[in-house]
C-alpha cells in the first residue's frame, strides 16, 4: 500500500473512527436510565439492586459501543477505564451519603445556643441541651492525648530512623507493630486496670492516657516514612559542615519533613477524636461541665452521642441531638485535616525561583 | 590556612567487605590533587576517609592513620565533629538544602554549630558566594530558595557553603559529573581561585580535567571485582599523563582498560 492510495475513501492507518468526548456520559445516563426501568418492570424495591444493574449495563454497554465503533483494543481500553469510574463512584457514594445525612439531620438542633450549653438537667429525653460541655472533654482528652503521643512518637520514629540499629530498634519496631493492632477498649481496660489497683474514680485524663496508647503507634508509623523520604545526601551535607548528628537532625531533616510529619499527627489526632470505647470506660460522661481533666467524670463528643442514642428511649429531641454532635464532631475532624494540608503545603521544601 | 594530609597504610571497610586496602600518600597544601580510576576502585570510599564521612554509612570502620598536619584524625578522642569543620566535602549530585534560601544555605554550617557573630554574617555570605564566583548570579535573591538555582548554579552554592566554615581542606567527589560543559569549566576556574586558599582533594572520572585542574594525581585501580581498590600510583599530573611509572595507569589513561 503505497501514500499515493491513501485517499478519503481509505483512511489513514494512524486515524481510527473515534467515539465522540461525551460518550460515556451518553453511556452513564442511558444505563442508569436503562437499570431504574429494569428494576421498575421487575418490581426490585432496593435501590442498591439499581445501582448495581446500572454499573453492570454500563460496563457492558461500553463495551459493546466502544468495540463496534472503534476496534477491540479501544473497547478494552474504555472497559477499564469505566471500571475505574464505577468502583470510583461505589467508594464515594457512602461518604458523599453519610456526610449528606450527618448534615440534613444535625443542623436542626445545631445552633449557638447547642454549642455553649451542656446538658445540665436537662433529661436525655426532652429538647433542648447542648454539647459544650462535650465538646470541652474531647478538645481537653484530645489535647492532653496529643501532647503526650505525638512527641513520644516523634521521638520514637526518629529513634528508629535516624539511630536505631540492632536488636534495640527491631524490638521497637516489633511494638510498635503490635501496638497498632491494639483495639480501642483493650487500650481502654488497660488504664482502667491501673487505675482500679490505684482505686480512682473516672477522670479525663485517664482517657487521654488510653488515647494517648492509640494514637502513639499511628504518630511512628506516619512519621517514621516521612522521615525516610529526606534523602540521605542533606544529612551528608550538614555532616559534613560539621554540624553535629542531632542539630542536623533538628536544623535540616525536621525541618525537611516537617509538613508531612503535621498532617500524620493530625490524622491520629482525628482517629482518635472519634474514639468511644475508652473513653466510655475512663471518662465515664457526664452531663454538667467539669473543665478539670485531672478530677471528676467528663463528657466527650463521641460518648455524647452514643449516650444520646443509647439512653433516649426513643425521643427524637436525643436523637437530634446525637446527630448535631456527629456533624460538630465531623466539622471538627475536618477542619484538623485542612490544618494539616495547610502546614503541609505551607512547610513544603520551596521550588521555584 | 591549608594544611598536610599524610595517609598512611589505610584500609576501609563496609561491615565485612574491605573496599579499600592499605593506602599511603601525602597531599600538600595549596595544591590540587586529583583521584582518578575505574568505578568501583573505592575513590569516594577513600576520599570519604579522610574527613571521617565514612563511619556515617552503618557498618562502616576505618583503619590506618590520616595526619592532618601531624594531628592524626583517627587519634583516641578525636571529635569526627572538628574533624569535618576542617576538612569541608563537595558532593557528586549537587544538594542545597530545599527548606533554605540562597542566603540560610551559605550561612547554614556556621547557624548550624552556633559560632559566629550576626554582624560578620551577611560579610561572611558574601565573601563566600564571591568565592565561589555566584556573588553576582545571586545577589539580588538572596532570599530565594536555593533549589530553584541551575545544577551548575546549585554546585557553586553547595561549594559557598562549604568554604563558608572555613575549612583547611576541600574535598569533591566527582563535582561535575552533573553539569553541563560550561558550568564544569566554572567550577574548574573556581578550583584554581580556591588552590590558593584551601588543600583542594577532588575526584573525577574526566581525563582532561585531571590534566586542567590538578597539580598532583593519584591512580586507584583494584586487581579484580571484589577485590579492595589499592592507590597503583601518585605523582606529579605532567608525569602521570606523559610518562607514568606504571603499565596499568599508562593503560587506563590513553582508554586501554579493560
Ligand atoms: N554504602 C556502601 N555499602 C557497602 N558497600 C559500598 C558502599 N559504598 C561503596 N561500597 C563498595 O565499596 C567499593 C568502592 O566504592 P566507591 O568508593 O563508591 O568507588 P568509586 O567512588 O571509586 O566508584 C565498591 O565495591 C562498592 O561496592
Ligand atoms: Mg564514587
Amino acid at each position: 500500500m503505497s501514500t499515493a492510495a491513501v485517499t478519503d475513501k481509505r483512511p489513514s492507518t494512524l486515524r481510527a473512527a473515534s467515539l465522540p468526548k461525551w460518550t460515556p456520559w451518553a453511556i452513564a445516563a442511558g444505563s442508569v436510565a436503562l437499570g431504574i426501568g429494569i428494576s421498575a418492570a421487575a418490581g426490585l424495591s432496593s435501590k442498591i439492586q439499581w445501582g448495581l444493574i446500572a454499573a453492570v449495563l454500563f460496563v457492558l454497554g461500553t463495551y459493546g459501543i466502544a468495540a463496534r465503533v472503534e476496534g477491540r483494543r479501544q473497547a478494552k481500553d474504555r472497559v477499564a477505564t469505566s471500571f475505574v469510574w464505577v468502583a470510583f463512584v461505589v467508594a464515594v457514594i457512602p461518604l458523599v451519603s453519610l456526610i449528606w445525612v450527618t448534615i440534613a439531620r444535625g443542623v436542626k438542633v445545631l445552633d449557638v445556643y447547642f454549642l455553649t450549653h451542656s446538658m445540665g438537667v436537662v433529661a436525655d429525653t426532652e429538647p433542648g441541651g447542648g454539647i459544650y460541655h462535650a465538646i470541652i472533654g474531647s478538645l481537653e482528652q484530645v489535647g492532653l492525648a496529643t501532647a503526650i503521643g505525638a512527641p513520644i512518637g516523634v521521638l520514637t520514629a526518629i529513634y528508629l530512623v535516624e539511630y536505631g540499629r540492632g536488636r534495640l530498634a527491631k524490638a521497637v519496631t516489633f511494638f510498635v507493630d503490635v501496638m497498632t493492632g491494639i483495639p480501642s477498649i483493650v487500650a481502654g481496660l488497660f488504664i482502667l486496670s491501673l487505675m482500679l489497683i490505684f482505686e480512682m474514680q473516672p477522670f479525663g485524663f485517664a482517657g487521654s492516657l488510653a488515647l494517648a496508647i492509640l494514637m502513639m503507634p499511628v504518630v511512628v508509623r506516619s512519621t517514621e516514612e516521612m522521615l525516610k523520604l529526606v534523602p540521605n545526601e542533606l544529612r551528608e551535607a550538614s555532616l559534613a559542615l560539621g554540624v553535629p548528628k542531632w542539630r542536623t537532625i533538628l536544623k535540616v531533616v525536621l525541618p525537611t519533613s516537617i509538613g508531612g510529619i503535621t498532617t500524620g499527627i493530625m490524622l491520629a489526632v482525628a482517629r482518635i477524636a472519634g474514639e468511644t470505647a475508652p473513653v466510655l470506660l475512663l471518662v465515664f460522661g457526664n452531663p454538667f461541665i467539669n473543665n478539670n481533666p485531672f478530677e471528676g467524670a467528663q463528657a466527650s463528643l463521641p460518648l455524647y452521642i452514643y449516650q444520646q442514642f443509647a439512653n433516649s428511649a426513643g425521643s427524637g429531641a436525643a436523637y437530634d441531638r446525637a446527630w448535631a454532635a456527629s456533624l460538630t464532631l465531623i466539622a471538627f475532624v475536618m477542619i484538623l485535616n485542612l490544618v494539616a494540608r495547610g502546614i503541609a503545603r505551607w512547610k513544603a521544601p520551596k521550588t521555584g525561583r | 590556612m591549608a594544611k598536610r594530609i599524610d595517609v598512611s597504610g589505610l584500609t576501609a571497610y563496609y561491615g565485612s567487605h574491605k573496599a579499600i586496602e592499605d593506602i599511603s600518600m601525602t597531599v600538600e597544601p595549596r595544591s590540587v590533587t586529583a583521584f582518578i580510576g575505574p568505578s568501583g576502585c573505592g575513590k569516594s570510599t577513600f576520599l570519604r576517609t579522610l574527613n571521617r564521612m565514612h563511619e556515617v554509612t552503618p557498618g562502616g570502620r576505618v583503619e590506618g592513620k590520616v595526619l592532618l598536619d601531624d594531628e592524626d584524625l583517627y587519634g583516641a578522642g578525636v571529635d569526627p565533629v572538628s574533624v569535618r569543620r576542617e576538612v569541608g566535602m563537595v558532593f557528586q549530585r549537587p544538594n542545597p538544602f530545599p527548606t533554605m534560601s540562597i542566603f540560610d544555605n551559605v550561612a547554614a554550617g556556621l547557624r548550624l554549630n552556633g559560632n559566629y557573630r550576626k554582624s560578620e554574617l551577611n560579610d561572611i555570605v558574601e565573601k563566600s558566594l564571591k568565592g565561589a564566583n555566584l556573588w553576582n548570579e545571586v545577589k539580588d535573591r538572596l532570599s530565594k530558595p536555593g533549589s530553584g538555582l541551575s545544577g551548575g548554579q546549585q554546585q557553586r552554592l553547595c561549594i559557598a557553603r562549604a568554604i563558608a566554615v572555613e575549612p583547611k581542606v576541600l574535598l569533591m567527589d566527582e563535582p561535575c559529573s552533573a553539569l553541563d560543559p560550561i558550568s564544569t569549566l566554572a567550577i574548574e576556574d573556581l578550583i584554581g581561585e580556591l588552590k590558593e586558599r584551601f588543600t583542594i582533594v577532588i575526584v573525577t572520572h574526566n581525563m582532561q580535567q585531571a590534566a586542567r585542574v590538578s597539580d598532583r594525581t593519584a591512580f586507584f585501580n583494584l586487581a579484580a571485582v571484589g577485590q579492595p581498590g589499592r592507590l597503583i600510583e601518585i605523582d606529579d599530573t605532567e608525569r602521570i599523563f606523559s610518562n607514568p611509572s606504571v603499565q596499568a595507569t599508562e593503560d587506563y589513561i590513553s582508554g586501554r582498560f579493560g
